[in-house]
């Protein structure tokens, strides 16, 4: 007879497999479910018209074609949505990153008067959600002549007080010494802060380039304010409008939806290592 | 002023920081002051033309709202997605957090990026495609719950679906931030708490009670409050997919809002909307700071 001890050794190898099977099982599913939308959508953009409300449905283009991209680009103008898109999200990014960088800095780094002061004040400002400043927003901007233009989108971007934050919270570790030590040597504080301070803060502000560009990009509610004339729609908001007309042709709306997604996902599947560190940077710090 | 290094610290500070204070306070703290004034008065689409015209209303505005179906209905839908989207969403994510970051797991980094990629997606074009995705004929859903014999939804033309529709999707797009945070977290409980209670006896589900949920006690708190304020101003999927239909049952506050302020241009009432959005977002983080003071 076997000793008593084996049947259990047994059994629990059997148990392991069994829940790494469902562990898998889970994983594989979830995984499934998390990229089939996005699948569909590039998949409907190739097919034919109609293909898309055919029953059981095509998961699959049966002839794949580019007519959709090649009447969104060519009647439908999309590459110059794509463009104010592009513009806005990278001139958001370079003039925040500066801007925020700048006063991230200052707040861990610099000792001046009132300094935790000023910290609990822009905390507030978190917790004010930013549909309150809309309205009034709207009518600033008409009076200094911004609505319906690119700055209109890019100003109230350029500085964050996220991303204030953020730059402030790593920008703490850098020693003073460090810092002293330049100074010592007589750099301006301008110049300490390009010539040792950016390099050392460097992997935080790819992070923040990172999440800038993405949100910029996405961003939905703000530019479908200020934007009036067509001309100057970001993806987003021509995509939205371009759905109302065009509710019907699903085929068209997917290739629609796929010029609007690719270059951000693309984007993050590129830069997704500083994009992810910086994330959990954020937050569990905090 | 003062003279020597720290009076050319203090000056190079207030330089470094005029740039982001200048343009947060005239573009940020300045309008969310305006908003508060503007919600005292009637100021409409011929204030618009002459702002003179607008006149001090006291709370009329509030009052008004408050003898206003639509507004109840909107704080009511808000508080739908909000109560029932965020705590799934939480869930789901704490989920997916637990599955990648389990031992067994290889290809764990491939997992996190696909669980991730809805995220950074943009979510009107998202919303777009999940329109589609929800037809009641040709829909992709409804096809496979078919096989489950489940019978065609309305999934967006039905008053009772509408809201659930739009929650699952938002639980798809949004789990995977969360999932990260929760991640980091679960990677920062020491190991030497897990073996502890395994020489106590403790099984698997006795670990993750007592050890790991206790642990994750603040990235609850963090993913909990970041959430929850977002999911209050739930604006895009309604706007795309519903047009805050059928029979307003998807009709957020921040959607009551802009039709009132931006297709009416009755901003004095919108400007009241938003601030009923404030104090809600507000008085909802305080309570959820308080409670988790109170447990800890």
């Amino acid at each position: 007879m076997a000793t008593s001890a084996e049947p259990v050794v047994r059994h629990n190898a059997a148990m392991a497999a069994v829940m790494k099977a469902i562990l898998y099982g889970l994983l594989v599913g979830g995984a499934i479910v998390a990229l089939l939308p996005t699948v569909w959508m590039i998949s409907a953009s190739f097919m034919k018209t109609g293909e898309a409300n055919s029953y059981p449905p095509h998961f699959l283009p049966h002839a794949p074609t580019l007519e959709h991209y090649r009447t969104l680009f060519s009647r439908l103008s999309l590459g110059r949505y794509l463009g104010n898109s592009a513009l806005v999200s990278v001139a958001v990014t370079v003039l925040s990153l500066t801007v925020n960088s700048l006063a991230g800095y200052a707040l861990a780094k610099l000792r001046f008067r009132g300094r935790d002061r000023l910290y609990r004040s822009l905390a507030l400002g978190l917790v004010i959600p930013v549909q309150v400043s809309m309205l009034p927003l709207f009518l600033l901007m008409k009076s200094l002549h911004l609505v319906n233009t690119y700055w209109g989108v890019i100003i109230p971007g350029m500085a964050s007080i996220f991303g204030i934050f953020l730059i402030r919270q790593y920008a703490l570790s850098i020693p003073d010494d460090l810092l002293d030590a330049a100074r010592v040597d007589g750099a301006s504080e301008l110049r300490v802060y390009r010539s040792v301070v950016l390099p050392v803060i460097a992997p935080i502000l790819a992070t923040l380039a990172i999440w800038t560009f993405l949100a910029t990009w996405n961003d939905f509610m703000w530019p479908l304010i200020i934007l009036s004339d067509e001309r100057r729609f970001t993806l987003p908001v021509a995509l939205a409008s371009l759905s109302g007309e065009h509710v019907q042709d699903t085929e068209l709306m997917m290739a629609g939806s796929v010029v609007t997604v690719l270059p951000v996902l693309i984007t993050f599947l590129i830069l997704q290592r500083y994009y992810v560190a910086g994330i959990m940077l954020g937050s569990v710090k905090e | 002023m003062r003279r020597g290094p720290e009076g050319a610290q203090s000056r190079a500070a207030w330089y470094f920081l005029a740039p982001a204070l200048l343009l947060i306070g005239v573009f940020f703290f300045l309008p969310v002051v305006a908003s508060l004034l503007l919600s005292v008065t009637d100021f409409d689409i011929y204030a618009i033309g002459d702002p003179s015209l607008a006149r001090f209303v006291g709370a009329t505005n509030y009052a008004n709202l408050l003898h206003n179906p639509t507004f109840w209905t909107a704080v009511e839908n808000t508080f739908y997605f909000a109560l029932v989207g965020g705590p799934l969403t939480v869930a789901v994510s704490l989920a997916a957090a637990l599955l990648v970051n389990a031992r067994a797991v290889r290809l764990r980094g491939l997992f996190r990026t696909i669980y991730f990629t809805p995220f950074v997606t943009t979510l009107v074009a998202i919303a777009v495609v999940w329109r589609y995705l929800y037809h009641p004929r040709y829909g992709l859903l409804n096809y496979l719950l078919g096989h489950l014999g489940i019978g065609p939804i309305d999934w967006l033309g039905d008053p009772h679906w509408a809201m659930p529709a739009i929650i699952v999707m938002a639980i798809w797009k949004n789990f995977g931030y969360n999932m990260l945070i929760f991640i980091a977290g679960l990677q920062s409980i020491p190991e030497e708490l897990y073996e502890a209670a395994r020489i106590d006896g403790a099984n698997a589900w006795r670990r993750f009670r007592h050890v790991t949920i206790p642990q994750l006690a603040p990235t609850f708190l963090f993913v909990g409050v970041v959430t929850m304020i977002g999911y209050f101003q739930l604006f895009a999927e309604p706007y795309v997919m519903t047009g805050g239909g059928p029979l307003r049952a998807t009709t957020s506050l921040v959607l009551f809002m802009y039709e009132e302020g931006f297709r009416w241009w009755r901003m004095g009432n919108a400007a009241a909307i938003a601030f009923v959005l404030f104090v809600i977002i507000l008085a909802w983080t305080l309570i959820q700071l308080r409670v988790q003071r109170e447990r800890a």
